[in-house]
């Protein structure tokens, strides 16, 4: 055996155990990506699923003229100012006789939200004879009572909630007068300073108008772009020039967008702050080269012997792409769409410099009515101090990766469904 | 007849057009002896009359509604008494906000000079007089568009040929908007900038160490003057990328590799679409689980462990960060390995070398422009990205390399810089501009130089 042989021979469990740690380092990053991935879902999940149920308390509430302060249930007026609030209270101090100061008292009426009056007004306009009489009710608690009945026994030690609270709560408690039941309200109210009463329809709705405006705008500008950039432009510096800027869009931060929106749209235009409608623009803008890019690789992929064969039966260029490339290019273009909306509707940051931060309670009606985005809503409440917006903010995020999921699904769908091999 | 319906009513126009068009072509055809006698299809005559209606209208609409505002603006300024008008720029706008409010009701009028409440009421009856006659001008402007349209139909005319031209041009305006955009964000941030720079030299904002924005409400307040020396923002923003990028590059890397040369293909064709993941979550939900998990988690470790750890730690934004761009360098990094000729592969195995060598020692050198443009790419995104460290990172600027303290980023500066209520020319705001400005400059570079290297190493393969 010559000397090189044994040399070779010699190293050769050095260079397997080299291998063998190369390939343990690859499996590890995979491992550690996918760890991240499903540490990221399940701690959203851990932390959301509770937002998706509240807890209400029953009383029996007596729809007192005197302490509603009206006398006419019919009267729009009277229903509007009247003091429900009131009524719940006198609920509460005859459930709790015992509770006499002061302090004791206010304690008490904290128990239940500050919003649980609105149904009450509701069910008066709707019933006026009610007026006068007693109904077993069951009324929204508030957030912190709520966070209470979720905690563990842990938990429920270390609750802000008073030792007389939780005796309260527990003797409400034993006597079935506490049950949990699905938040529809979150679903369909709108933003609010109380958890419990705080919803993400408004949100919904501001990112339904805003992506309405970018989907219309940028789907058929990108694909106009696309089919000039690919059909008709002349190959010079100038075509060259605007590729460039293309690709160079595409990377720039998104909060650049946002700066162009403030200067621009609103500085220079005079555009109104917080409205969907310079959100969808300036969400267009950012998802355009997005669009451009895989609108172009669809019409790319479309074989040049149908170009051809339709030159040859006499149509023009322009027939060529708009009755057959663009038609068998579509659901790619489609795709490449429906991946930029999803990348528009996580979209934050621009959204943030155009005022989309306000505080806004009213659900919008339409793209120029003021409004947040669903991802703006996440951003602010996490940055809520109060412990119960954790679980709502956790809930907003898995609404709006639902949205997400389900088109990029879309998107994967068409692709493969649609989209020929040539 | 506001803005929506008088779009709405010029679409029922083109509509009508159209239709009519079709008609008239249709008519003249006939007693040729049908539609093959036109010069072109009935489509298109009718698409000419269509585009003749719609492209007047539409740019009467749109210039209307660009300068009507400065337009009466400047009659109602100008309407007003000589002694009322005040001198200063700021004032005007001061003076006009107020005739607005007024005017839309928010301001009672009797709580107003009664120059100003003069002024809200012609204010009131310029913006009637403004949108009645834009509903006259675009209704007219498109009615005689279609009729010339319509009356220009002959079967000699040749409207295909214009359609396609206008059609074409369309489109190319459609191509332009990219170019537009770029000058747009470079006119916004450079002109704010080149007036920040008027009022903070530039030599100190480039090279100030200290960076406290505030400015004064006082005279006599202390620390009165804001200090925008920006070094401290650029430290933190290269501090929390440099984490991120320590995170991402050897598992980005690692999992491309391992996925393009060793993985069974149903290994691959289920953790490269889930890494993928990972990009498509949206930033806001880092920030949210860097924030409300990854730092407290840091933090009790550090504590457990007798460190000093900052609850917005630089660490932890870094490192959420850092599996945010995770896919950005593998999938970069994929693509390139698997583009490197397997000629090199099959040439290095058959001397003898192990996978792993060859790996090293070929494959890498080979594919390592293109590593180097997905890396710098993911640069440019960890530097631009805005949420998490929104969300993680801290506020006040602190000028340390260390890790475990709370810094700030120019992202973060320009975000809470702008969504505050300021005065759009203090030098606050004009700062996030300028902030824009060189985060705008640093991406570009990194972007330009990525795409570069990129291309030239695909060409080298092609």
């Amino acid at each position: 055996m010559s000397k090189t042989t044994e040399q070779v021979r010699q190293s050769l469990a050095k260079r397997y155990r080299a291998e063998k740690r190369f390939r343990a380092f690859g499996i590890a990053s995979i491992a550690f990506g996918l760890l991240a991935l499903l540490l990221l879902f399940t701690d959203i999940i851990g932390k959301g699923h509770t937002a998706f149920f509240e807890h209400y308390i029953q009383m029996e509430v007596t729809f007192d003229a005197d302490t509603l302060g009206i006398d006419d249930a019919t009267n729009q007026d009277q229903l509007n100012f009247a003091n429900y609030d009131g009524v719940i209270r006198n609920a509460l101090r005859e459930r709790f006789p015992q509770v006499q100061s002061r302090g004791q008292k206010r304690e008490l009426y904290s128990l239940i939200s500050t919003g649980a009056g609105y149904p009450l007004r509701d069910m008066l306009a709707s019933h006026p004879a009610l007026l006068g009489q007693t109904r077993t009710l069951w009324l929204l608690a508030d957030d912190d009572v709520d966070q209470y009945f979720k905690a563990d026994r842990q938990g429920r030690e270390d609750s802000r909630l008073t030792p007389e609270q939780k005796a309260w709560l527990t003797s409400l408690d034993d006597n079935g007068q506490v049950k949990k039941e699905f938040n529809a309200s979150f679903f369909t109210s709108g933003d609010s300073r109380e958890p419990e009463l705080a919803g993400i329809w408004g949100a919904v709705c501001g990112s339904f108008f805003t992506m309405l405006v970018t989907l219309l705008l940028s789907f058929p500008i990108g694909v106009a772009a696309a089919i000039y950039l690919e059909e008709f432009a002349p190959r010079n510096r100038f075509t060259d020039f605007i590729e460039v800027n293309i690709n160079n869009l595409a990377a720039v931060p998104s909060i650049i967008f946002g700066l162009l929106g403030l200067a621009i749209f609103i500085g220079l235009f005079g555009m109104p702050r917080s409205v969907p409608l310079v959100g969808g623009i300036v969400l267009t803008l950012m998802t355009l080269p997005t669009i451009i890019i895989s609108s172009r690789a669809a019409i790319k992929a479309v074989p040049p012997s149908i170009r051809e064969a339709a030159m040859g039966l006499g149509a023009s260029p322009m027939q060529v792409v708009l009755h057959h490339v663009m038609p068998l290019a579509m659901p790619g273009m489609l795709t490449g769409a429906i991946i930029g909306m999803a990348q528009a509707l996580g979209e934050t940051a621009p959204l943030l410099m155009i005022g989309m931060v306000a505080f806004i309670v009213d659900v919008p009606a339409g793209p120029v009515d003021p409004a947040t985005v669903l991802p703006v809503q996440i951003y602010l409440w996490a940055d809520s101090p109060e412990q119960s917006f954790v679980a709502l903010t956790s809930a907003a995020i898995m609404v709006l990766l639902a949205f997400l999921i389900a088109m990029n699904t879309l998107a994967v769908f068409l692709r493969k469904r649609l989209e020929r091999r040539w | 007849m506001d803005t929506g319906n008088l779009l709405l009513l010029v679409v029922v126009m083109v509509a009508v057009a159209y239709y009519m068009g079709r008609q008239r072509s249709m008519a003249l055809a006939r007693p040729l002896g049908g539609i093959r006698h036109l010069h072109s299809l009935p489509f298109y005559y009718a698409m000419r009359a269509a585009l003749w209606c719609a492209i007047p209208a539409l740019v009467v609409l749109g210039l209307w509604l660009v300068f009507d505002d400065s337009f009466i603006r400047t009659l109602v300024i100008g309407g007003l008494p000589a002694d009322q008008l005040p001198a200063s720029e700021s004032a005007r706008g001061l003076l006009l906000n107020q005739i607005n409010n007024v005017a839309s009701g928010a301001l009672p009028v009797d709580s107003v000079s009664p120059a100003v409440a003069a002024a809200a009421e012609r204010l009131g009856h310029l913006r009637q007089i403004s949108t009645m006659a834009l509903a006259v001008a675009v209704i007219v402007v498109g009615m005689l568009g279609a009729a010339w349209g319509w009356l220009k139909i002959s079967p000699q005319l040749r409207a295909r040929q214009q359609v396609e031209r206008v059609l074409q041009v369309l489109f190319m305006l459609c191509a332009l908007i990219a170019i537009l955009t770029t000058v747009g964000i470079l006119m916004s941030v450079l002109f704010e900038s080149i007036r920040f720079f008027g009022k903070i030299s530039p030599v100190d904002f480039l090279f100030g160490l200290k960076w406290s924005p505030q400015i004064a409400l006082r005279a006599d307040q202390v620390a009165s003057e804001g200090f925008f020396g920006a070094i401290p923002l650029f430290v933190g923003t290269l501090l929390i990328s440099a984490i991120a990028l320590i995170v991402a590059v050897p598992v980005g890397l690692m999992s491309a590799i391992y996925l393009a040369e060793y993985a069974h293909p149903k290994l691959r064709a289920f953790a490269k679409p889930a890494l993928e993941v990972l990009a498509g979550v949206p930033t806001v939900v880092y920030g949210f689980f860097a924030a409300l998990t990854v730092a407290p988690f840091i933090r009790n470790l550090g504590e457990s462990m007798g460190l000093d750890v900052a609850s917005e730690s630089a660490l932890a934004a870094g490192l959420v960060m850092g599996v945010m761009i995770i896919p950005f360098v593998s999938s970069l990094a994929d693509d390139v390995i698997t583009a490197v000729p397997q000629s090199l592969r099959d040439g290095s195995l058959g001397l003898g070398a192990t996978q792993s060598e060859t790996i090293k020692k070929v494959i890498i050198p080979a594919a390592l422009p293109g590593i180097m443009g997905g890396i710098l790419l993911a640069a440019s995104r960890a530097i631009g990205e805005t949420m998490i460290v929104v969300m993680a990172a801290g506020l006040s600027a602190n000028l340390t390399v260390n890790p475990l303290e709370a810094v700030t980023t120019v992202t973060v500066q320009i975000v809470t810089l702008l969504t505050g209520d300021q005065e759009f020319d203090s030098a606050k705001t004009l700062a996030a501009f300028a902030l824009g400005l060189m985060l705008f400059l640093t991406t570009l570079a990194l972007n330009v130089l990525a795409l570069r290297i990129v291309k030239k190493y695909r060409e080298e393969y092609e």
